[in-house]
């Protein structure tokens, strides 16, 4: 039978505040285990948690640059489960009055346009690590729980099953981590964890109304899990559902190292968090003006620059859409731009060397130490004819390791390109009496042999000399034997 | 009527450890507590908004400013058992 893959998705997000949701402890990531504790996160009794401002302010934002109704009235609750992880057993979340909502966010897929719907976002804390003694989970003897990170504040973003292959989940991860970038609530970074993604995935037959038994698949921290864990998980069902099985409605695992899921505790029992209102904390009334003032500060947003790149600045799509596809880059590019007007020569060499490097280095965009003003110098030094396009990049790199200006690499290390005739002829000279056979070549009709001489020449120079002037030089030199 | 069955699910998610007599006691009080609250659901609350909270009040916020911590050593004073910094608990899944 032919199956229809059905995919939601839920995505943590953890805001870029200074302090916890909670409480005035910093949120710094990398401290020593249970330093940034107080009585608060710890749940100690008798504590009192208040809301940060600034959550509230960066969760509303969220919402609004993924197109939901914010809430004018949202409340706090009590998800009641025992795990360590939580120190008061039960994790301040929000039930049934989330601060946004009914949102969405535009995809472009190999199908064309899709629209995949928000269904809410809320606000919540995360909860604490744990370092699990042993190999595994099931295998360890106990575990050790640092609450550093209990307490940080989260947004949790849920989608509508709206998605219907990996295609459509990386195209969705991707837009809605460039928007949250472009917002500035958070870092979005899913190796470090401040953003997560759970997968919701079920099969039914093609042209059935009703959603199959879904499983829950968490865990997931690259973008290359969640497209193996989807591959995955449609073939696993897939098997079930063809020998006559039932899906089992659960959550699952993924192992990254085993390229498999693993069933974590059935769903059923989990549904019961019991959610109350948390009486600790007041009910949260957003009026109008608050909202319309935070939608005015909103930034353009990845979808509008994209379109904004391809029609005015006249960059191809697929440009457009891999700088759009991260804030940084985009800043980087609009940096450079406000000194250097030719776009498809700054985005060639944004795409080519300047990710070439980052990917290989295996930094972050942040950490790039080129200033875009620096990198429009260079691309006039190309222009004008000052360095070729081959030392352009050899000066490139060495920016990109110092961050020193092009012109200082220039001279520190005597790459300007050679022009002078002077210079040169002595060099076209040398060539053309080492390599006798290709001038008789030339002399003989073959022209290819001039391209061996030019190439010569250029490594003598250590590419520094004109190839403009090599091949007038050249061709004189030869003409004249 | 609350069932011995829904006790003994409630006791679970409750991470309680329920014997016989005491199953079929709560099962009984429980009953009774849902009995009462059974008389509020004859007051007409048409157009009466859910109470978010008991009292008056909302919008309680607090600025982004970073306060003191606790020390470790103060964090895992009460700690029945430690290790390297964090709390040690027993085996979870």
């Amino acid at each position: 039978m032919e199956y229809e893959v059905v995919i939601g998705c839920e995505v943590h997000v953890e805001l870029k505040t200074k302090t916890k949701i909670f409480c005035n402890c910093p949120t710094d990531f990398g401290g020593e285990p249970n330093t940034h504790v107080c009585p608060v996160c710890l749940g100690l009794p008798g504590t009192l948690p208040v809301l940060n401002k600034k959550v509230l302010e960066y969760a509303i934002k969220a919402g609004l640059a993924m197109n939901c109704e914010i809430a004018h009235f949202s409340k706090f609750d009590r998800k009641n489960y025992f795990y360590p992880d939580l120190t008061k057993a039960y994790q301040i979340s929000q039930f049934d009055l989330p601060i946004c909502k009914h949102g969405y966010i535009d995809i472009e897929t190999s199908e064309g346009a899709k629209r995949i719907g928000i269904t809410r976002i809320h606000m919540e804390e995360d909860a604490g690590k744990l370092v699990h003694q042993g190999a595994t989970i099931t295998t360890s003897a106990g575990s050790l729980a640092d609450y550093n990170r209990a307490g940080v504040p989260l947004i949790e973003i849920v989608s509508e099953p709206d998605m219907r292959s990996a295609e459509d989940v990386l195209a969705f991860l991707t837009n809605l981590k460039a928007i949250i970038e472009y917002t500035g609530v958070s870092d979005a970074r899913m190796e470090q964890g401040s953003l997560r993604c759970d997968v919701n995935l079920s099969l039914r037959p093609v042209g059935q109304k009703e959603f199959g038994t879904r499983a829950e698949i968490k865990n997931l921290n690259s973008f290359r899990a969640v497209e193996r864990v989807i591959k995955y998980e449609i073939e696993r069902q897939t098997d079930i559902l063809e020998d006559g099985g039932k899906v089992v409605q659960e959550t699952r695992t993924w192992d990254d190292g085993k390229g498999m899921t693993f069933s974590l505790r059935s769903k059923e029992d989990s549904d019961e968090y019991r959610y109350f209102p948390d009486p600790d904390l007041t009910p949260i009334v957003v009026t109008d003006a608050y909202i319309e003032e935070l939608r005015a500060a909103l930034p353009e947003m990845p979808q509008v620059k994209r379109q904004r790149m391809i029609e005015e600045d006249g960059l191809p799509e697929y440009d457009a859409g891999v700088i759009t596809a991260s804030k940084a880059l985009v800043d980087f590019y609009d940096g450079v731009r406000a000194y250097y007007a030719d776009a498809k020569k700054i985005s060639n060499w944004i795409m080519v060397e300047l990710l070439a490097k980052v990917n290989a280095d295996g930094i972050d965009l942040s950490e790039v130490k080129i200033q875009p003003e620096q990198m429009a110098a260079l691309l006039k030094l190309v222009d004008s004819g000052e360095i070729s396009g081959k030392i352009a990049k050899k000066v490139f790199s060495e920016m990109f390791a110092t961050g020193k200006d092009p012109d200082t690499i220039i001279k520190e290390q005597g790459l300007v390109q050679i022009s002078d005739e002077g210079a040169l002829k002595s060099m076209v000279a040398a060539v053309v009496e080492a390599n006798p056979k290709s001038v008789e070549d030339y002399k003989a009709g073959k022209k290819k042999a001039m391209g061996f001489l030019v190439g010569q020449i250029m490594k003598e120079s250590k590419g520094q000399a004109n190839p403009a002037v090599i091949n007038k030089l050249l061709t004189e030199k030869l003409d004249s034997m | 009527m609350i069932s011995k069955d829904v006790v003994e699910k409630v006791a679970k998610l409750s991470r309680l450890d329920l014997d016989e007599a005491e199953i079929t006691l709560y099962a009984d009080q429980l009953s009774q507590i849902l009995d009462t609250m059974a008389g509020l659901q004859q007051i007409d609350t048409e157009g009466v908004a859910p109470l978010a909270h008991v009292l008056p009040i909302e919008n309680v916020l607090r600025e982004d400013e970073v306060g003191e911590c606790f020390t470790q050593e103060k964090v895992l004073a009460n700690a029945p058992e430690q290790s390297e910094g964090m709390f040690q608990v027993p085996k979870i899944v």
